[in-house]
């Protein structure tokens, strides 16, 4: 080897010239292999927006629906309920709901669309476990606040509009999904109102 | 003859692959310090345990259905309609909590006799890296009978990845590969559990042997057995031949060969462990809901919350350390620090006596609070959340962080005893 002329400059390229195309080429491989793992054409057709009629639902009630195998959550708040959501904001870590865990359109005092309605994903935002409706005896866990969610896994406490307490692990408001009312009675989940309009 | 054909036949092959050299080197003439005590068995049980969940996961995957619509029954029918199923699927399940067990136990010895400081850092890191490769498995395992406390398990788990800053939805997704957890989901952690995680699970044991092997193994008394080439008195020397990769380069002492001396010593152990595996596989397979939790025999179903979500009882420790810090990203970052520490025992460690025999009555103290700390830490996991218990719960993680920086502060002056040149007999 030792007696052999070599180009040390032009090795050193050739070297280097080779890693780089040889690295290209494992990024350029790797992506099949990590894009596989996105949810599939078929995984994102059934996330499709579902329809719920709320007709039916008594004041103080909640029903849950199914969108894109996560419960939501629909409640016909009472209007103490809704009068009463100001009542408690010192206790709350984000009564404003100033982070992005709504549409803007829901970025009020209610976290709704109507008053009347909350819709909001039954997913805890702690480790995502479904937290309890408790209407009447949400007291035990909050003292002075008759409503609100509780959740089993881990003790976090929401309000009726799924505005997270204070001291508990969950770090946000419940996430309030796109929405929008086809009629009266007609809920859309997973479409905003101005999209709507669109289809409509 | 027979004799002479079998030497032949060796002969031939050693020409061409070194068998023999690789039996002497690493069983029949590996020089291994003549005081092991039971602490020393689970290395070896823990070679069988994997060697257990292998060939009965081969056998599990012949008749299971991984996908999200077959795969609860699959494991029902594995349980009632194939012969032995049931105890294919016993053997499996027993073997991953008898896997924890002994592993634990195997970090204790090296905690206990300081196995993991110089110049067995490596050696460490390997175990560490099987360990955590070990908790994947037997993280997605879980999720494979896709009852309902393996789905919120899983759940709870994956969520965890969301607590990464700004691309965490989009991970926890990617990791799904659905918007929940979902088919996509279990067939991705099943390719990872069948095929992925063993082959890397192997690969690691296979280093971890190699390391050992290279820098000699620890023992109770933390005195090395290899001494500086002639410093030893011909007469005082080891009886035992050693290979020469050994003895050419040190004076070997208070050493026996591994084969037969530790195999027949380990062969014990198998027997007396394989008394209790057979106890629990046959008479508590579900180890009392710990082993098995009574969700698990419900199916996976997203909508309905169990009402206590429990991981299952090896994963406790570091569950609760998540728990007790009410704060979704720091709770995730405390968990993984529990473990991230245990990789750097070798550099909180300044100290340079390796037995907890002679070491300062501190680090005596010091390893005792700390298991007791990590025993407390896995009962609690298991537990649900009360004030009380989460009281409980931050004293505890406080001992076991503590243990790692107490031991930074007292290891650079320690008031150890004075060490023997030699083991005793």
């Amino acid at each position: 080897m030792s007696n052999v002329p070599v180009n040390n400059g032009r090795r050193r390229f050739l070297t280097a010239a080779t890693a780089v195309v040889g690295g290209v080429g494992v990024v350029g491989a790797a992506v099949p292999f990590i894009a596989s793992w996105n949810p599939s054409a078929r995984a994102k057709a059934a996330g499709a927006p579902v329809e719920v009629n709320v007709g039916k639902i008594q004041p103080g009630q909640l029903i849950r629906a199914e969108w894109r195998g996560k419960p939501v959550y629909v409640v016909r708040r009472t209007e103490k309920t809704v009068s009463d959501l100001a009542k408690h904001d010192d206790q709350l870590r984000d009564p404003n709901s100033e982070k992005a865990q709504q549409p803007s359109y829901a970025t009020n005092a209610y976290r709704s669309i109507k008053p009347e309605f909350l819709v909001a994903l039954g997913v805890c935002t702690h480790l995502g476990c479904a937290p309890t409706h408790h209407g009447g005896d949400f007291e035990e866990f909050v003292e002075g606040v008759p409503n609100g969610f509780f959740c089993p896994c881990h003790g976090s406490k929401f309000d009726m509009a799924g505005r997270v307490f204070q001291g508990v692990p969950a770090p946000l408001n419940l996430v309030v999904p796109e929405h929008s009312f086809i009629s009266d009675d007609t809920l859309l989940i997973g479409v905003g109102p101005d999209a709507n309009k669109g289809d409509a | 003859m027979l004799m002479k054909l079998f030497t032949d036949f060796m002969g031939w092959i050693d020409k061409r692959l070194p068998v023999t050299d690789a039996w002497n080197k690493h069983l029949a003439q590996y020089p291994a310090p003549k005081n092991f005590n039971f602490w020393y068995f689970f290395g070896s049980l823990a070679m069988l345990v994997l060697v257990n969940q292998i060939l009965t996961g081969i056998w599990l995957t012949m008749n299971y259905e991984p996908s999200g619509d077959g795969a609860f029954a699959s494991i029902e029918y594995i349980m009632r309609d194939v012969d032995f199923g049931w105890l294919l699927r016993y053997m499996h399940s027993t073997g991953a909590s008898a896997f924890f067990v002994v592993v634990y136990m195997h970090m204790m010895r090296g905690l206990m006799y300081g196995s993991y400081q110089k110049p067995r850092e490596l050696l460490w890191i390997f175990g560490m890296l099987i360990f955590l490769v070990l908790m994947a498995e037997a993280f997605m395992g879980y999720l494979l009978p896709w009852g309902n406390m393996s789905y919120w398990g899983a759940q709870v788990i994956i969520s965890l990845f969301g607590a990464v800053p700004i691309i965490g939805d989009d991970l926890t997704l990617w990791i799904r590969g659905d918007y929940v957890i979902s088919g996509a989901t279990l067939n991705r952690f099943f390719a990872l559990h069948v095929i992925a995680m063993p082959l890397v699970l192997v690969i690691l044991v296979f280093l971890h042997i190699l390391a050992l092997h290279e820098v000699g193994s620890n023992n109770p008394e933390g005195i090395d057995i290899k001494k500086p080439k002639g410093s030893v008195k011909p007469e005082e020397l080891s009886k035992f031949t050693f290979h020469k990769q050994y003895s050419a380069n040190y004076d070997i002492v208070d050493a026996v060969p591994f084969h037969p001396y530790y195999t027949v010593k380990d062969i014990m152990g198998v027997v007396g462990f394989l008394f209790l595996f057979c106890w629990v596989m046959f008479f508590a397979p579900e180890g009392g809901g710990y082993f098995m939790e009574a969700p698990n025999f419900t199916p996976a179903n997203g909508l309905k919350t169990p009402e206590h979500i429990a991981p299952v009882w090896y994963f406790g420790p570091f569950y609760t350390i998540l728990r007790v810090i009410p704060d979704k990203l720091l709770g995730a970052v405390g968990m993984f620090s529990a473990i991230i520490v245990l990789f750097l025992l070798p550099w909180f460690d300044r100290g340079t006596v390796k037995s907890v025999r002679y070491r300062s009555k501190w680090h005596l103290i010091n390893l005792i609070q700390f298991a007791i700390c990590f025993v407390v830490l896995g009962a609690l996991g298991t537990m649900p959340a009360t004030p009380v218990a989460n009281m409980i719960g931050v004293i505890a993680s406080f001992g076991y962080f503590g243990f790692f920086v107490a031991l930074w502060f007292y290891s650079k002056n320690e008031n150890t005893k004075p060490m023997p040149e030699r083991i005793a007999d």
